[in-house]
C-alpha cells in the first residue's frame, strides 16, 4: 500500500457518512468553519498499517459542480485547489444503496480527479427491503474501482473499508472512463489545451472537470477574477460549445446525459429489482405526516411536544448550574481575602463562566431532538410541508424548528439554523430570529406590565395585562417576518440557488450519531462562543465596579442613626446603589440620557440597558440596586412600587407611566441586548460584520419604535 | 409542450426535456430526458411537490417544476 497522509470522506448527504467518520475515527475529531466562511470543517485521525492518517469529512454534496458554498469547499479540496487544507491521496465515496443511480454520479465524478477512490456502498439492508438486490462485485467491475458493500448502521462495517485500503494496492481510477464521447473529448481537450494549460494553477489530475465545469456551467466561468481571463475563456469555451451544439449535443446537458448512460449500464446487470416496489412504508407514512391537512398539525404536535420537553428537562439543570456558580461564587468570596482580585474571580469570572454554561441544557436537549428528527428523515417533510408558507415570508421551510427554539433562547435557535443548506436562507433566518420573544424578556415585561399596565378586565377572563403579554408577542413575530422581507431585498435573486430537496427514506436514528451530535454542539458552544461570553462579562463587570469611589459621609452615617437603621433600606444596598451610580456604568447611563430621554428614558434605565447586555433579566436586578430593593423583608417596598412612586427631581413629574412602560418593552422586545447573541452569531456566521449589522440595526429599530411609542403617546 | 408545474395532479409522466438557469442540478439529481418521473402529492398551498424518480423522492419549488417539460405517460 501507498503512503497516505490524507483521506478525504465524499458522499451525498443523508448517507451516513458521519456515521461512517465517526466509526472511522472515533471521538479524536475536530471541528472548526474553514477559514471566511461558515462552512464546518470536520477533521479526525484514523489508524491505516499502524500509520496515523488524517480523515477529512467533506460537506455532503450531490455533485462536484458546485452550486452552494459547501460543494464548492468540498469540490476544491478534492481537486487539490483548496490553499488551507492540502489535497487528499484517496478519497472513499460512501454510497447509498437504496438511491444507486444519483449516488453514482457523485461517484463517477470523484473518479474523474485522478486521485484512488473506494466506494463504500451502505444501506444494502434498506435497498433489500425494497427488493433491489445489487451485485457489487459487478458494479466494481463495471466502475473500475473498488465497492466495498457495508451497512453504515453497523459501526464495525468501517474496519471492512479500512482493512481494504490497507491490503490493497489501490491505483487511481482511468480519466473519463464513464465514455463522455467522442464529441465532448474533443471539447474538453480544446478547452484544456487552449485556456487551463495557460491560465490556470492546478493539478493535472483537475483539468478534466475543470474543463467540464467551464463548459457546461457559466457560473464557473463567472468566478475567474480576473477580467480579461475571464474574457479569453469565455471565448474559448463558445468555441467549444458550437462544435458541440453543431454535432446536435446539448453543452449544458451533455455531461450529465453521458454519465447517467454510463451509470444505467453499470447497474443494469448488477442490480435486479423485484417486481412490487411501488409502495414501501415510507411512502405509507407519508400520507399522513405530509398530507395537506393533517401535515401542519403534525408538525405542529411535534413542536410543541420537543419544547414542552425542552423547557421541563433543561429547567431543573438550568437551575443546578445556578446554583453552583453562586455557591462557588460564595465560597471564593470568603475564602480569598476581600479585594479586588476577589470581586473580579467572583463577579466577573465566575458569574461569566455561570453566565456561557447556563445555555448548554437548552442547546444540548434541542440538538437531542433536532438529531432525532435529522436522523428519521423527518425534517424533510417538516421543510416539505412549511415550505408553502415560509418562502412567502422569504424564510425557508427549514426555517421554522430555529424560529421556534428562538422562543426560548435565540442562542440553541441560532446554532439550529445549521440545518438550512442554503447559505442566503440561512443568514436571513439568523437575522430575524432574535426578534422571537426569548424568555430572558420575560423578568422585564412582568415588572414593567404588573406596575404600569392596569388590570383592567376587557371580556371576562382576558385583561389589559394579559393582552399587552401576548401583543408583545406578536409585536416580535411581526418584526421579524416584515425585517425578512426586507433583508430578502438585498439578496440578488441570482444568489438563491435551487431548492431541490430530497426526501430521504425514514429510518430509525443512530444514537451513537445522536449522541455525538449533541455533545459537538455543546463544544463548540463553550469553546467558541464561550470566551467572548466571558470576555464581555469581565468588562461589563469592569464598568459596573470602577472607579471605586469613596462613600460619602452622609451615606456613612446612616450607620450610627437609629431612625434610619430601623428602615427597612439597609446601609450596604445604599452603597451599592451608590456605587453603581458613579461607576462606568454609571457615568455612561447619565452620559447617555440626552439621547434616551426622547424614548422617555432617564439614566437609570441607562445604566440598565448597558448592564443589561449580559443578558436581558439583568435589568431587573440592576433596577434593584438602583433603587436599594430589599430582597428579603416584608416591609421593603417592592421594585415595582418604587418605580411608580419615582419623581423627576426638576419637573416633579413622575419618571415613570405608562408610555415609559411601553416604549420599554418595544425596545427590550427589538433592541440586540444580548452578548450571547452577538457571540454565536460571530461564531455561526465567522465573521464580526454580520454580529455588527445585526447589533446597529435591531437597536436602531429598537430606538425608532420607541421612539414612536413615547412621543406618540404623550401627544396623546 | 407541457411544464411539471402545470400538472397539477398525481401520476407518471416522462421527462422530454430541462430548461433553464436551474436546467444543470435539476438534470444531476437524475431528472433526464426520457427519465420516467411520478408526482407523488402537493404540499399545502399548492407547492412544493414530492415527485419520485431513480427509486427516490424529492422535492420541487414551482420555479423548478417549471424547468421540466413534460409527456404524459400512457
Amino acid at each position: 500500500m501507498q503512503q497516505l497522509s490524507t483521506i478525504a470522506l465524499v458522499g451525498n448527504p443523508n448517507t451516513g457518512k458521519s456515521t461512517l467518520f465517526n466509526a472511522l475515527t472515533g471521538l479524536k475529531q475536530k471541528i472548526a468553519n474553514y477559514p471566511g466562511v461558515t462552512v464546518e470543517k470536520k477533521v479526525g485521525y484514523t489508524a491505516i498499517n499502524g500509520e496515523k492518517v488524517r480523515v477529512v469529512d467533506l460537506p455532503g454534496t450531490y455533485s462536484l459542480n458546485p452550486k452552494q458554498l459547501d460543494e464548492k469547499i468540498a469540490y476544491e479540496v478534492l481537486a487539490g485547489k483548496y490553499k488551507h487544507e492540502p489535497a487528499p491521496d484517496l478519497a472513499i465515496v460512501l454510497i447509498d444503496a437504496s438511491n444507486l443511480d444519483r449516488n453514482l454520479y457523485l461517484a463517477t465524478q470523484v473518479m474523474d480527479l485522478g486521485i484512488p477512490v473506494v466506494i463504500a456502498l451502505s444501506m444494502i439492508d434498506v435497498a433489500k427491503e425494497r427488493g433491489i438486490e445489487i451485485n457489487s462485485e459487478k458494479i466494481s467491475e463495471k466502475l473500475g474501482v473498488p465497492v466495498i458493500p457495508i451497512i453504515a448502521k453497523n459501526s464495525g462495517e468501517a474496519e471492512k473499508v479500512r482493512r481494504h485500503i490497507e491490503q490493497n494496492e489501490i491505483a487511481a481510477p482511468g480519466a473519463l472512463a464513464w465514455n463522455p464521447g467522442q464529441e465532448l473529448d474533443e471539447a474538453v481537450e480544446y478547452i484544456i489545451e487552449n485556456w487551463i494549460k495557460r491560465e490556470m494553477d492546478i493539478p493535472e489530475r483537475a483539468w478534466n472537470i475543470e474543463a467540464l465545469r467551464f463548459l457546461g456551467n457559466d457560473h464557473a466561468i463567472n468566478e475567474i477574477p480576473d477580467i480579461e481571463k475571464q474574457h479569453s475563456l469565455r471565448n474559448v469555451v463558445e468555441k467549444a460549445r458550437n462544435q458541440l451544439e453543431k454535432a446536435g449535443k446539448n453543452y449544458s446537458a451533455e455531461e450529465v446525459l453521458r454519465r447517467y448512460d454510463f451509470i444505467e449500464k453499470c447497474t443494469g446487470s448488477s442490480v435486479s429489482t423485484s417486481a412490487d416496489v411501488s409502495e414501501n412504508i415510507s411512502d405509507k407514512i407519508d400520507e399522513f405526516v405530509t398530507h395537506k391537512y393533517a401535515g401542519p398539525v403534525i408538525f405542529a404536535a411535534i413542536l410543541l411536544l420537543m419544547f414542552q420537553a425542552i423547557f421541563s428537562w433543561a429547567e431543573p439543570f438550568m437551575n443546578l448550574i445556578d446554583l453552583t456558580f453562586i455557591e462557588a461564587g460564595n465560597w471564593v468570596a470568603e475564602t480569598l481575602p476581600a479585594g479586588m482580585l476577589n470581586d473580579l474571580l467572583v463577579e466577573g469570572v465566575i458569574a461569566g463562566l455561570g453566565g456561557v454554561v447556563i445555555f448548554l441544557p437548552q442547546i444540548m436537549f434541542l440538538f437531542f431532538f433536532i438529531s432525532i428528527l435529522e436522523g428519521t428523515g423527518y425534517m424533510a417533510r417538516a421543510a416539505f410541508v412549511m415550505d408553502g408558507f415560509m418562502t412567502r415570508i422569504g424564510l425557508h421551510g427549514r426555517s421554522v424548528v430555529p424560529l421556534m427554539s428562538g422562543f426560548a433562547c435565540a442562542i440553541p435557535g441560532i446554532m439550529a439554523t445549521r440545518t438550512i443548506e442554503n447559505w442566503r436562507d440561512r443568514l436571513i433566518t439568523i437575522m430575524v430570529l432574535p426578534f422571537m420573544a426569548c424568555s430572558a424578556r420575560l423578568p422585564v415585561y412582568a415588572l414593567m406590565i404588573a406596575a404600569f399596565i392596569p388590570d383592567t378586565s376587557l371580556f371576562g377572563i382576558i385583561t389589559l395585562q394579559g393582552v399587552t403579554f401576548f401583543g408583545l408577542y406578536i409585536f416580535g413575530i411581526v418584526m421579524a417576518i416584515l425585517s425578512a422581507l426586507v433583508i430578502k431585498q438585498f439578496f440578488s435573486s441570482k444568489e438563491q440557488s435551487p431548492f431541490i430537496m430530497e426526501l430521504p427514506a425514514y429510518k430509525m436514528p443512530k444514537w451513537s450519531s445522536v449522541a455525538h451530535n449533541v455533545y459537538d454542539r455543546g463544544k463548540v458552544f463553550v469553546v467558541e462562543a464561550g470566551r467572548i461570553i466571558l470576555a464581555i462579562s469581565i468588562v461589563l463587570w469592569f464598568l459596573a465596579s470602577f472607579p471605586n469611589v469613596e462613600i460619602p459621609d452622609n451615606l456613612r452615617s446612616a450607620e450610627t442613626s437609629p431612625e434610619l437603621s430601623a428602615q427597612t433600606v439597609s446601609q450596604a444596598q445604599l452603597e451599592a446603589s451608590y456605587k453603581l451610580e458613579h461607576s462606568y456604568a454609571g457615568q455612561f447611563g447619565h452620559l447617555i440620557e440626552p439621547v434616551i430621554e426622547p424614548l422617555g428614558f432617564d439614566w437609570k434605565i441607562g445604566i440598565g440597558l448597558i448592564t443589561s447586555f449580559a443578558a436581558r433579566e439583568v435589568m431587573v436586578g440592576t433596577l434593584n440596586t438602583i433603587y436599594s430593593v430589599e430582597d428579603e423583608g416584608g416591609e421593603a417596598l417592592s421594585l415595582q412600587k418604587k418605580l411608580q412612586r419615582d419623581v423627576n427631581e426638576s419637573t416633579g413629574e413622575p419618571v415613570y407611566n405608562v408610555w415609559t412602560a411601553l416604549s420599554l418593552m418595544v425596545f427590550f422586545a427589538l433592541a440586540m441586548q444580548c452578548m450571547s447573541t452577538i457571540a454565536i452569531v460571530r461564531r455561526e456566521t465567522n465573521s464580526w460584520k454580520w454580529p455588527a449589522i445585526m447589533f446597529i440595526y435591531m437597536t436602531g429599530l429598537a430606538y425608532l419604535c420607541s421612539f414612536i411609542v413615547y412621543q406618540v403617546g404623550m401627544s396623546l | 409542450m407541457k411544464k411539471l408545474s402545470e400538472f397539477d395532479k398525481k401520476g407518471t409522466v416522462k421527462v422530454i426535456n430541462v430548461k433553464g438557469d436551474k436546467a444543470l442540478r435539476i438534470l444531476e439529481m437524475g431528472i433526464t430526458p426520457g427519465a420516467v418521473l411520478n408526482v407523488i402529492r402537493a404540499a399545502p398551498l399548492g407547492f412544493p411537490i414530492e415527485v419520485k424518480i431513480r427509486g427516490y423522492s424529492l422535492s420541487l419549488r414551482e420555479s423548478e417544476a417549471e424547468c421540466i417539460e413534460i409527456e404524459f405517460e400512457v
